[in-house]
């Protein structure tokens, strides 16, 4: 299957390098085309770099080779679930810290609870608005980035 | 019965509520005051004929004083107290003594109870259904996919003026293919809410086999016929076999009744029941077994669907495959069966499937209101002819009698093992086999 699940009309949108994506890498794994190819339009249009796959079997794969600076993560996938590979992704050191934004068909109370449970970064319950998701990524970069010389001060005390 | 309420009680009550002496009474009667006094104390049995002089003299119905209606009724109202929030303390000894002097008030609150539970049991099933019927929650599913990806194309198409045309009609098209998979879901969990239809195969065929039986209350009598049986005829047109599956169920399960029937004919196995139940010893399906020459899971099926008989108790059965699924249900009072999802892990019924050809005998107490024990006897048989290749398919069933007839000392006896219906229903808190939270207060 493609990397790039949505066959997008190339060259209809510019990258924007100047907008709050600036380029960087997001990896969104969900299995409803028309739901990713909204996401990937949203955050195209904000400057981010998207990379769609449709299935959880190769996303760790993916993460290494396209070091995404974030990841929004399906629930209900085919085959590997995304609480698989959230924790695949928890238990791999080089991957530990990716900012995962997990989206469930859950109602908003039992999300909060698995969010806590799961690893992940954070948790949104479908339908979701499409200002909430993208802000919901910038924010989770942004915290990463301020607070990634912390992390690795951290990182080197720690276990 | 220890628990038993006693007409001599309820007689001695009623007149003391009357302020009528005892002798008064025994003369209105027609009984002298002595014998009026060991009737009181339960040492002596009233005549029916006696019960009615009384009752007339106490100006209240005979069958007030009927000791298995008082029976029945003690245990209802002894139910309702289990019912009392903490803090409300019943007098349950003085249980007698109210049903005695407001049998409305009492038969009021025994009506309320029995609605409660009715309640309970539907939301039980409701709720049951809801959370674990496949059909739903990929509608659900469906419908939430659907809107998800509605909700994110229309606001990108709202909001977006400077769209590229060839982005603008691709995305036209995407809400137009989801908005028709969201008619579709929509349709489907409507004809899935609309309970009138049984003919959507909505209801499990399982279920309909079992309201099929249960309106027969569990006995069917064409199966004690020797000819063979028309199982297209029994089944054709009855109202709760609604689906085909479901009438091929109760075609089979015919067909198993009836030759659990000929190696258990009625006119031989009810003499030995009834003399086994009067004997006073404990209980023993495996001396009948033997006597008839059948398997012991033979036989429990044969007690399930037995007709009512005076001295043999209603016995009830699950039966269930190597899954762990119960394919068979035959409830009884106090005993209740889960018809969703899986039952109580403790169940002596599994026990028996962890080991075939081995049978169980456990003292169960069930938790219900009030807590009631039973006598469940288990085993696990080979389904299939025995054979030297896989698969092997096994079958456990269990048979569950009340212990006070299955006992001749139901006190005497251990610590029964606590079980419950299903984890999801079951109140116990602490139960080491609990394997999702309850949604019953404990």
């Amino acid at each position: 299957m493609g990397q790039d699940g949505t066959r997008a009309p190339e060259g209809a949108l510019d990258m924007r390098a100047q907008a709050p994506g600036a380029g960087r890498a997001v990896l969104v794994v969900e299995d409803e085309p028309n739901i990713s190819e909204a996401i990937r339009f949203i955050l195209h249009r904000d400057g981010w770099a998207v990379t769609v796959l449709d299935s959880g079997e190769h996303a760790a794969d993916m993460v290494r080779t396209l070091q995404p600076v974030a990841m929004i993560l399906d629930v209900m996938l085919p085959g590997l679930s995304g609480f698989e590979v959230l924790r695949g992704l928890r238990a791999d050191p080089e991957t530990r810290g990716l900012p995962v934004i997990l989206l469930t068909a859950r109602g908003q109370s039992a999300a909060r609870t698995l969010a806590a449970e799961s690893g992940a970064s954070l948790f949104m319950a479908k339908p979701f608005a499409n200002r909430d998701l993208l802000e919901a990524v910038r924010g989770l970069v942004d915290a990463d980035s301020r607070g990634h010389a912390d992390g690795l001060a951290r990182g080197a005390e720690g276990p | 019965m220890a628990r038993s309420a006693l007409s001599g009680t309820r007689i001695r009550t009623l007149r003391t509520a009357r302020r009528l002496g005892q002798a008064d009474l025994a003369r209105m009667a027609g009984i002298s005051p002595s014998y009026l006094n060991l009737i009181e104390h339960n040492r002596r049995r009233a005549s029916p004929r006696l019960i009615e002089a009384i009752a007339g003299a106490l100006q209240i119905p005979a069958e007030a004083l009927d000791e298995s209606a008082g029976d029945a009724q003690i245990e209802a109202l002894r139910a309702a107290a289990a019912r009392a929030a903490p803090g409300t303390e019943p007098e349950t000894d003085r249980a007698e003594e109210f049903l005695g002097r407001f049998p409305g008030w009492a038969a009021l609150l025994t009506q309320v109870h029995a609605q409660a539970e009715g309640q309970e049991r539907t939301i039980e099933r409701l709720s049951d259904r809801m959370a674990h019927d496949p059909n739903l929650s990929a509608a659900l599913n469906e419908i939430v996919a659907a809107v998800t990806s509605v909700q994110s194309t229309a606001a990108i198409l709202a909001e977006s003026d400077d769209l590229d045309p060839v982005w603008r009609s691709r995305f036209h098209t995407n809400i137009h293919t989801d908005s028709v998979r969201l008619a579709n879901a929509a349709e489907a969990l409507v004809a899935f809410l609309d309970t009138s239809g049984e003919e959507t195969g909505l209801a499990a065929p399982q279920e309909e086999l079992e309201s099929w039986l249960e309106r027969q209350a569990y006995h069917v009598e064409a199966v004690e016929r020797g000819e063979a049986l028309d199982g297209a005829l029994l089944t054709d047109g009855q109202a709760e076999l609604a689906s085909a599956p479901a009438r091929k169920l109760a075609v089979a399960w015919l067909e198993r009744a009836q030759s659990d029937a000929r190696a258990l004919p009625l006119d031989r196995l009810m003499p030995a029941l009834v003399a086994m139940f009067a004997r006073n010893h404990d209980f023993a399906p495996e001396r009948l077994a033997q006597e008839f020459d059948v398997s012991l899971a033979q036989l429990f099926r044969r007690l399930a669907w037995l007709p009512p008989v005076q001295g043999v108790p209603r016995f009830g059965l699950a039966v269930c495959d190597g899954s762990g699924t119960l394919t068979l249900r035959r409830p009884v009072e106090g005993f209740a069966l889960p018809r969703f999802g899986g039952a109580c892990p403790l169940w002596p019924l599994y026990q028996a499937l962890l080991q075939p050809d081995r049978p169980v005998r456990t003292l169960v107490e069930f938790a219900g209101r009030p807590p009631a024990r039973f006598v469940a006897h288990a085993v696990a048989e080979a389904r299939n002819a025995l054979r030297f290749e896989p698969p092997y398919i096994w079958e456990a069933s269990m048979l569950i009698t009340p212990a006070s007839a299955a006992l001749s000392d139901p006190e005497g006896q251990g610590a029964p093992l606590a079980v419950g219906s299903s984890c999801r229903i079951c109140p116990r808190a602490g139960c080491a086999a609990r394997r999702e939270p309850s949604i019953v207060a404990g």
